[in-house]
């Protein structure tokens, strides 16, 4: 038999064929970061909850039908909208009716005697139904988190004017992998200063069941 | 007869499309490299809540995912309550306990106390269903806990 050269495989269809895999890919591959809310639960302990004067706390209540409840400053409760819990929820905080030992030298609130005395006495505490939905309980808990951050924002800027961000653009960058330890051991005390300073006391009942 | 003879007509020459192919599989890395797929194929809704106060969850390898809502189009047979998805099956919110064991014993003792549990569950679950698993994950002790929102804001898109 005669020697034949191999033909010449024709590669112009390879393009097609990358391209077609490309796009499988793009169309079934999501770039996911993941990214939510972060808390920390309670431990189960069975110890006394001590006594906490009730000026001091924030009380807020969701019934089954997503409706809110606050109970505050001295008030017997009365119904809110979610959108103004962010604003009621700072001027708790930021009170400062405390007095003496008590006193708040930082609030710049109204310092109304039957609300809280300061940022460290003052508690938030959330109680939701079992019927509650999932997506009501955390735009509460996103409201009351973004109170937390305006405040710590505001504290930060005024205790390190010159670094030029916000409380949560220095967490944002602490937690940041690609930031340096010279500069995460820069930023992590005048973070715990900021937390220590604003802490988030924050309570969570257990949902009551509805009938 | 010149020796500048014009050239026959004014046609381009075609432009060679050989190194396409290569462009494309550059893409093609990229694309494969750089994408995540699921770990878990998810047998429940999961539409996640909006919320614009979140962090970063970083560190993929110490996370633990539990994932809750209504049983998916696909799997009706499992009636229509909010149900629990552990790994790829799903679970009773009485089974999270060994789930975490279990998490608990693939990683390495000193990361343990950085383990942080993600509760990827459907906007439309009750809370019910959520107290229960919050319940039983502080049974364990595993207090850090995370709710997986996507990013938006919580008001608006709860009023649609």
């Amino acid at each position: 038999m005669a020697k034949r050269s191999a033909p010449e495989v024709n590669a112009g269809s390879m393009a097609d064929i990358a391209f077609l895999l490309l796009i499988f890919f793009l169309v079934t591959t999501t770039i996911e970061i993941d990214s939510g809310l972060n808390r920390k639960l309670p431990p189960i302990e069975e110890t006394e909850p001590p006594i906490i004067k009730k000026r001091n706390i924030f009380q807020v209540t969701v019934n089954r039908y997503n409706q809110l409840l606050l109970e505050s400053n001295g008030n017997e409760g009365r119904e809110i909208k979610l959108k103004d819990l962010r604003k009621e929820a700072v001027a708790f905080l930021d009170n400062g009716g405390g007095t003496g030992e008590d006193a708040c030298k930082r609030c710049k609130g109204k310092r109304n005697p039957s609300s809280s005395d300061n940022f460290d006495k003052a508690i938030i505490s959330l109680q939701n139904d079992r019927f509650t939905s999932y997506e009501t309980y955390i735009a509460v808990q996103n409201e009351i988190i973004a109170a937390y951050n305006e405040l710590r924002n505001r504290e930060f800027v005024i205790d390190y004017p010159n670094l030029n961000m916000s409380y949560v653009e220095a967490e944002k960058k602490y937690n940041d992998a690609r930031t340096t330890r010279e500069e995460k051991a820069f930023l992590k005390d005048k973070l715990e200063a900021i937390k220590l300073l604003i802490p988030q006391k924050f309570s969570e009942a257990e949902p009551r069941k509805s009938n | 007869m010149s020796k500048f003879k014009k050239k026959k007509g004014g046609d381009l020459p075609a432009i060679s499309t050989a190194s396409l192919p290569d462009i494309v599989f550059m893409l093609l890395f990229f694309f494969m490299v750089a994408t995540v797929m699921r770990q878990n194929t998810l047998k429940i809704e999961n539409r996640l809540p909006a919320a614009d106060q979140v962090e970063k969850l970083a560190k993929r390898n110490l996370l633990m995912y539990i994932y809750a809502g209504k049983p998916s189009s696909a799997y009706k047979d499992m009636g229509t309550v909010a149900r629990v998805q552990l790994n790829d099956k799903f679970a009773d919110v009485s089974e999270i306990a060994a789930f975490i064991a279990a998490e608990r014993a693939s990683k390495r003792e000193e990361e343990i106390p950085f383990l942080t549990t993600v509760l990827s569950v459907d906007k439309e679950t009750n809370m019910g269903l959520v107290s229960d698993i919050k319940q039983e994950l502080r049974k364990v002790n595993a207090l850090k806990i995370n709710y997986k929102t996507r990013q938006g804001d919580a008001i608006a898109s709860l009023n649609q």
